[in-house]
């Protein structure tokens, strides 16, 4: 362990310093022994469920047995990339996770900030708090509770939405029976889930605005949405970019298990994202290699979006995660 | 429209009032429309699913339920409350979500207590430490075959250990820490002969309750809810949480079930059609009981957790 603490100082400079960081290290310890022994069941369970699993990655480099295990098993470099790649379904998942990660980002980011703005507006009191209390209580429902009414409310037979459908005079719609549907349905419902709670966050910031700008603008006489313009949205920016950061960086983490959930042999052609053919690929055709490969590929994307919108954003706006 | 108890008057500061212009008020206006239509479709789906919880199951499939239960009957509830699958797995889910609680807060509190007292060597390492993993993730299958070679599968302990730690939940924790346990408490402790283990349970946790509720709250939700590690860890019936039982009543059934003869699958869907509507609030009921007193703290912890540092 002292070694490690080592590494996170990481100073190798003056030698000077390096004794005296020793000299922390060892008071430390000597201080709180206990508190370092309390850690020892956290960090394991970080080194095993978290680490350990980065390491087995590498899995996605060589064809894996049960026998020879994780490290037994032979190398076969990029064979179960390029598997991938060279089926042709392999673009169709990317454009799908694509496609239904920036339909869901350009929904679901802006509708909190403009609840939040909104809410904002009005007065404290009976109406504020009960909008507030409304919007962020789908929140608490599960996942499997939320499908459950999408299907049921949304069936061609006998679902609600379709009765309204047919009593304006229309056709019913198959939702979840058609591809092309399936991505509105999935946003549209997280929307429905979530804005509210995610609207909290903006609220906070905009708590947070000093009041002395308001007045000013409202001695400069302007109107309500010019102040929103000019006082409240760059007061918020701050958050708005780190949630802008976080969303993008999980761009390809997108819900899955919802996207499992909604899937029916008829959407599929839409429906099938990286994440859900992982799963099927690794743990129902336990082909652990080649899916560990198709996840890798997830995890690398990802990791590289967030490192770019990290540093644009802070060119663009001197705020970042890092 | 009344702003501030004076019509169309706004208090800017406690000595002057200046009269909004029509525009404002009509955007004013306009706001409250707005907020209203969204209220209406939030609020929408759930008293359509709690009236059809409460209507007969043809007023519903026929679509005579619309907005209030029609044909009042509790014969969904009946159902669901005779089921032994479902009972079964609201049996398990309680002690999955109490035994997860319990393990999460413990694990989460002895972390993030240390990394914010500031004479403890080696917090930044330990910071580093747990946001890497926010980062990368190594990936479904490699979690799935630790936790297959620890033995775990197919036993509670699979639903109990490998998400028993979040990240979110750490900082939150250490940022209450550090700014509700004030040093000179620590050094005052210190003078005294107190050691940081005795200074943690009789100081610090009686000073931390508000926190240790959030978390709770935070994991108990979390985990009541969740049911895909069940599913794939999981293979026995009798371990299942109610979520797991949910999706095989409520979502794996309306598929066209391929491997189950008519019969089943005719026996099966009248069931599930007697019971979806009373099923998803009987199982939202726990979380939306905690609700009101839950939604408090919910916000206060995504506050804390929101102050950068």
């Amino acid at each position: 362990m002292k070694q490690a603490m080592e590494i996170g100082h990481g100073y190798d400079g003056l030698k000077k310093k390096k004794t005296s960081q020793l000299h922390l290290a060892k008071r430390s310890f000597r201080k709180h022994w206990q508190l370092y022994l309390l850690m020892i069941p956290p960090i394991l369970y970080f080194v095993i469920f978290k680490y350990v699993p980065m390491v087995g990655a590498v899995i996605a480099f060589k064809d894996y047995n049960v026998v020879e295990g994780i490290f037994g098993s032979p190398w076969v470099g990029f064979k179960h990339f390029e598997a991938f790649f060279q089926n042709p379904v392999a673009w169709d998942l990317i454009k799908n996770t694509l496609l239904l990660s920036l339909y869901h980002l350009a929904v679901t980011f802006p509708l909190p900030i403009i609840l939040a703005l909104a809410l904002n507006e009005i007065k404290d009191g009976l109406f504020k708090r009960s909008v507030q209390m409304f919007t962020y209580a789908p929140y608490f429902i599960s996942t499997v509770v939320i499908v459950s009414m999408i299907i049921l409310m949304l069936s061609p037979r006998t679902g609600i939405i379709n009765s309204f459908v047919e009593f304006f005079g229309f056709e019913p719609i198959n939702f979840l029976g058609n591809a092309e549907m399936f991505r509105s349905v999935f946003v549209w419902s997280d929307a429905w889930q979530l804005t509210g709670y995610s609207a909290i966050i903006y609220l906070a910031a905009l708590a947070g605005v000093d009041k002395q700008q308001y007045e000013a603008a409202k001695m400069d006489g302007a109107s309500r949405l010019q102040k929103i313009w000019n006082v409240d949205i760059p007061g918020i920016m701050p958050a708005i970019v780190i949630i802008l950061i976080l969303s993008v960086g999980n761009l390809m983490a997108i819900g899955f298990e919802k996207v499992y959930l909604l899937q029916n042999p008829l959407n599929l052609s839409t429906s099938e994202i990286l994440q859900t053919y992982v799963y099927k690929m690794g743990i129902i055709n336990a082909n652990f290699s080649f899916s560990t490969a198709v996840g890798l590929f997830n995890s690398v994307v990802n990791l590289v979006l967030l490192i770019i919108v990290n540093a644009l954003a802070k060119k663009v706006s001197g705020d970042g995660l890092w | 429209m009344t702003v501030c108890g004076k019509k169309g008057v706004v208090q800017v500061s406690s000595k002057i009032w200046i009269k909004e212009s029509f525009g404002d008020r009509l955007f004013l206006g306009a706001i409250y429309v707005f907020l209203c239509c969204i209220m209406i479709v939030v609020l929408y789906p759930l008293i359509y699913i709690i009236s059809a919880s409460i209507s007969s199951p043809e007023a519903v499939t026929s679509g005579r339920v619309w907005l209030w239960p029609v044909d009042f009957s509790l014969q969904g509830y009946i159902e669901v409350l005779t089921n032994s699958d479902v009972i079964r797995g609201f049996r398990n889910s309680i002690l999955y979500t109490i035994g997860y609680t319990i393990i999460s807060v413990v694990l989460t509190v002895v972390f993030a207590y240390p990394l914010s007292r500031k004479s403890f060597y080696g917090r930044t390492f330990f910071m580093f430490f747990i946001l890497f993993t926010m980062l990368f993730y190594g990936g479904l299958i490699p979690e799935y075959l630790v936790v297959q070679k620890l033995g775990m599968l197919d036993t509670p302990w699979a639903i109990l250990l490998p998400k028993a730690m979040a990240v979110w939940q750490v900082i939150i924790a250490r940022t209450f820490f550090q700014s509700s346990v004030p040093d000179e408490l620590v050094e005052a402790s210190e003078m005294d002969g107190c050691s940081s283990l005795k200074f943690l349970w009789y100081v610090v946790l009686p000073l931390s309750k508000p926190i240790i509720a959030v978390l709770a709250l935070m994991y108990a939700v979390f985990q009541w809810n969740s049911y895909f590690d069940a599913m794939i860890f999981l293979k026995s019936e009798e371990l299942f949480p109610l979520q797991l039982e949910l999706r095989e009543l409520l979502i794996v059934q309306s598929d066209s079930g391929a491997n189950m003869d008519i019969a089943e699958q005719q026996r099966r869907e009248q069931l599930a059609n007697l019971m979806r509507y009373s099923l998803i609030v009987i199982s939202s009921l726990p979380v939306l009981m905690i609700y009101p007193f839950a939604q408090k703290y919910f916000v206060k912890g995504m506050l804390i957790g929101s102050v950068k540092g």
